[in-house]
This record gives structure tokens, C-alpha cells and sequence, in this order.
């Protein structure tokens, strides 16, 4: 379906958010996406018609329950060309990489003691690795960003090397909108021998993931940015990786044999799925990515680009605005500002005033707001299918305002 | 611009403050000084204090921050005049409402109390 402002605002029919909060203008998509009546559905007809423990009931229910949560992953490996041994289910994007964080510190060789990541993360692709650096005394080195917002892939060939043991980046910047050359990158970490891993936690909205193509030994991304549930996340790993990993939590689930004194682990996935699933995630996962299917990527993807085109050039209508964000062909569609001396969290709560929801603050990237000089953090707005010019033009018209308020 | 809304935390005594702060600068030789900071706002707020005899004759503030912190110390400083440090301890989150007159969000309630928790630290 090619999106256009007539098809969007078709689009926005589907998302309930919007029958229930009239006038709602919602430029948020990149901290969580709404939701599709159809995901929605998909959720309440688990709980309502195939509700039961996927741990091995032998009873009717409990099958249906388990073909629903394997169907899941089986949409989910398509979705990312995987194999659906290679799907495991997490919490989020957050906890997928604290899972990497842990397990794969055993299988790393000794010689190699760096982990590469970029000034672009997000602290969830941060944190982790700080914490396994300090216990397993390694070194973090960062890639640079240009002034443009774009990676620095010269720092990037000189950072990364032979030491370099784990190679982690995000596919698109959560702050800046940049869209990683990622293929590039996972290229350098393989002529190094490092283990890759891309956070496409803010990418596989609107960008096709294939991770035979990218060769990228892990991928994670969440559910809740796709349109789908809250709560429910996952991680891509090579079959032959998750063999030698141990697992990242203990208990019912993910064991072939218990003892008192000792367990055997159960094969992948399942070795990293202790405890009851959030199978109704799962489930409204799979309908998340039907429902982007059927809308297509690559229509969302050229949807996107002509909002931020639009605004980008829009913006600069605003007196005193600074943006923060490259041109729309580099961008996935998250545009971030700052309105003169006026405090992000001013211009964000002024324009809730006028029924607009906007990012503002740090955006969980207070390394990157170092760089960029901002200890108060950006304004930020970010796209999704529903979205419109005429609520551009609304927004810029409203920052007017703001600005003449209190600039 | 169009008219303001009842329920803005913007109202038309806000941003005059805002623009035109009360006490804004500083004092030469502070009795009480103290800088506070909220990591996550960005936010920094210096509060300098000069107390005689157990009695508070001048505050001032600097720093930036939000439309709240700021107009919050500006609110601060002034009421601090003439007041006596103990009854400054006392001071918390509904005096700093009925200071500032206007609809405060919950997730705005650490920036309007920014300068207060400042002057608190300084008289320690």
C-alpha cells in the first residue's frame, strides 16, 4: 500500500489511541509505537480462546497454546530471515543485550580484550557493556560521529582490530534519526574476528532486516516500537553461538534433565526461556509484523522520509531552532532540536498543552547529549504510518508560538 | 497566540517571572552557598544565602534550568528574606505550590522543588 496523507490518515483508523484521545497528535513513535486494533485483537483472542501454560500441558488447550507461540517465532524468524531455533523471546530490546552481556562473556577468546560500540547508543547498548567490562576487566572504545550526525567509519577502521573482541551498534539512532551503514560495519568486526551485534531496536519499523545478508552474529529488537505489545522483545543469535553460550537465567523450561545437585540445559531456544513466556506478547508480535507486512516496509520506510523532509525544511521556519538530526535519505525518520535557550522539557510540556507528544530530555543517550554540548537534552520528534503535514504544520506552528513566548 | 489555557502550567505570572527573574545573580560574600543539580533535567541552580543572626537578610540565585526551576528560586529567594533558618527547614512540596500558583505535573514537581532542596543543603 503506498502511504500518502489521504492512505495515512486511512491508516490512523486502525490505531483505537486516537478514538479515545480526540486532537491527540502523536510525534512520539520512536519511544513506543501505538497500537493496531488488530494486535490488540490478536491479544485478547489468545487470553480469550487459546489461554494456557506453553510448559508442556497435555491437554487440547495447552497445544493451541504452544502453536501459537511457535507460529510467533516462526513469523518472527521470517521477519528477520532467520531459522526459528535461532528466535529467542526476551523481555525487550534492553534485555536481549543484558542476555549478551552475560552469556557472552565465557565464550570470549583470551587474546581478545576491547568491545567496540559508537556514541550513538543508547544506554541499553551501553550499560551492559560498561558492567562487562569492569567484570571481566576489558576496554570500551567508542567510534566517533562526524558533524553531520553520520558515523565516523575512519575511527571506525581504527578502532576496531584484532583485540576487538565484541563489535555492538545501533542500526539507527534513537536521538539523531542516523541510519548506520550496518552491512559496513559488521564487515570491519568480521575481518577482525569479533563478535557482532546490531541493536536495531529503533530500525526494523520501517528498514527489512535480513541477518543472513548482514552476516550479523546477534540481532536485538523490541516488540513495543513495531506496533506490537509491550513486554516482549527479541534476540537473534547464530545457531552455533547459542550452542556455546550459557544460558542468562535459571529455572522450569529450560532444562533437559534436573538433578538436585545439577541440570542439563534444554536445546535453543528454549535453553534461554526460563519460566513462563509472555506468550500473549508473542502472539500480538506475530500480528505486529503481519500488520507491517501488509502496510510494507519499504511504503512505511518512503512514508517516513517524506514527513521528514517535509519538516526538516518546515523547522526552519521556527526562529532560533537548532536540529540535530541528518537529511531525510540518512534518517529513519526521527528529527531532534533545540529552540533556542528555551529547556526541551518547556517546549515539550507547551506543546502537550496543544495535544502534540514529543520526546524531550536526554532520550536515554546522555553521552551523545555530552557531546553535542546539551546537558538539557533535545526536543524530539519521531514518525510513524499515521502521522501527517498537516500535523507538521501544527507542530511548527505551535513552536512558533512557544518560541515567542519564552524565547 | 492564542488565548492560555486555565489548566497551563504557563500562565501569564509564570513567563513574566520567567523572563524577568526576581534575584537572579549573585552576592559578593555568601554566608550559605550551594549548587544543585538535577542530572536527568540538565538543570543547575546555585543558591547563595547571607544569614545574621540566625535570620536570613539576602538570597540570590543563578544557573539555568527550566521555566519552573527558575521561576520556582526566583519565588524561593524572595519568600527566604526575613525568615528565620529554622522555619526554612521547614519549608516543602505545598509551600513551594502556593508559591508558584499554578498547575504543576507530577513529572515537573523535582524542578519546582530544585531550588528549595539547594537552600535546604546550603543551611546545613
Amino acid at each position: 500500500m503506498i502511504i500518502n496523507n489521504k492512505t495515512a490518515k486511512k491508516i490512523r483508523q486502525d490505531f483505537p489511541i486516537f478514538k479515545n484521545n480526540k486532537g491527540l497528535i502523536y510525534l512520539d513513535n520512536a519511544a513506543t509505537s501505538q497500537k493496531p486494533r488488530q494486535v490488540i485483537k490478536a491479544v485478547t483472542d489468545f487470553y480469550e480462546k487459546d489461554n494456557a501454560n506453553t510448559g508442556r500441558g497435555l491437554y487440547t488447550l495447552s497445544e493451541k497454546a504452544i502453536e501459537d507461540y511457535d507460529n510467533a517465532r516462526k513469523t518472527v524468524a521470517e521477519f528477520v530471515n532467520a531459522f526459528p531455533n535461532e528466535i529467542i523471546f526476551t523481555k525487550n530490546t534492553t534485555e536481549s543485550l543484558n542476555l549478551l552481556s552475560y552469556s557472552l562473556s565465557s565464550i570470549i577468546p583470551n587474546e581478545k580484550d576491547e568491545i567496540v560500540l559508537t556514541e550513538m547508543e543508547h544506554h541499553s547498548n551501553l550499560i551492559p557493556w560498561q558492567q562487562l567490562a569492569k567484570r571481566n576487566k576489558m576496554k570500551l572504545k567508542i567510534i566517533r560521529i562526524k558533524e553531520d550526525f553520520t558515523l565516523d567509519m575512519e575511527d571506525a577502521e581504527q578502532k576496531i582490530t584484532n583485540k576487538t573482541a565484541i563489535l555492538s551498534f545501533t542500526h539507527v539512532s534513537n536521538v539523531t534519526g542516523t541510519i548506520n551503514n550496518v552491512k559496513e560495519l559488521i564487515n570491519l568486526g568480521k575481518e577482525k574476528g569479533a563478535i557482532t551485534i546490531i541493536d536495531a531496536a529503533q530500525a526494523t519499523s520501517s528498514i527489512k532486516i535480513d541477518v543472513k545478508h548482514l552476516e550479523c552474529d546477534f540481532l536485538a529488537f523490541s516488540s513495543h516500537k513495531i506496533f506490537g505489545p509491550t513486554g516482549i522483545g527479541v534476540l537473534y543469535g547464530k545457531e552455533e553461538f547459542l550452542e556455546k553460550m550459557p544460558p542468562f537465567t535459571f529455572g522450569g523450561g529450560m532444562i533437559k534433565k534436573v538433578e538436585l545437585g545439577s541440570a542439563e540445559w534444554a536445546d535453543i531456544p528454549e535453553k534461554f526461556e526460563a519460566g513462563t513466556q509472555n506468550i500473549a506478547g508473542a502472539v500480538g508480535l506475530g500480528e505486529a509484523i503481519r500488520y507491517l507486512g501488509k502496510i510494507g516496509l519499504e511504503n512505511i520506510a518512503e512514508w517516513e522520509m517524506q514527513l521528514t523532509n517535509y519538516a526538516l525544511e518546515k523547522l526552519k521556519e521556527v526562529p532560533q531552532i537548532k536540529i540535530y538530526s541528518p537529511v531525510a535519505n540518512k534518517n529513519a525518520g526521527i528529527i531532534s532540536f533545540g529552540l533556542g535557550k528555551i529547556h526541551p522539557h518547556d517546549v515539550s510540556a507547551l506543546l502537550n498543552e496543544k495535544g502534540i507528544a514529543i520526546r524531550a530530555g536526554h532520550c536515554c543517550a546522555m553521552p551523545l547529549m555530552k557531546k553535542l554540548g546539551l546537558p538539557q537534552g533535545v526536543s524530539r520528534i519521531s514518525f510513524s504510518v499515521f502521522n501527517t503535514f498537516e500535523e507538521i504544520d501544527k507542530l511548527v506552528n505551535v513552536l512558533k508560538e512557544i518560541e515567542a513566548k519564552l524565547g | 497566540m492564542e488565548t492560555i489555557r486555565h489548566d497551563s502550567t504557563y500562565k501569564k505570572h509564570i513567563i513574566e517571572l520567567w523572563k524577568n527573574p526576581k534575584n537572579f545573580g549573585t552576592i559578593k560574600s555568601p554566608t550559605h552557598e550551594l549548587t544543585e543539580h538535577n542530572s536527568i533535567c540538565g538543570d543547575e541552580i546555585t543558591v547563595q544565602i547571607i544569614v545574621k543572626d540566625g535570620e536570613i537578610t539576602d538570597a540570590k540565585f543563578s544557573g539555568s534550568g527550566c521555566v519552573l526551576s527558575v521561576v520556582s528560586a526566583s519565588l524561593l529567594t524572595d519568600k527566604l528574606k526575613g525568615m528565620e533558618i529554622e522555619d526554612v527547614k521547614k519549608l516543602g512540596q505545598d509551600d513551594i505550590k502556593k508559591l508558584l500558583k499554578t498547575k504543576i505535573h507530577l513529572s515537573r514537581m523535582k524542578c519546582a522543588l530544585l531550588p528549595l532542596e539547594a537552600t535546604k543543603k546550603a543551611l546545613k
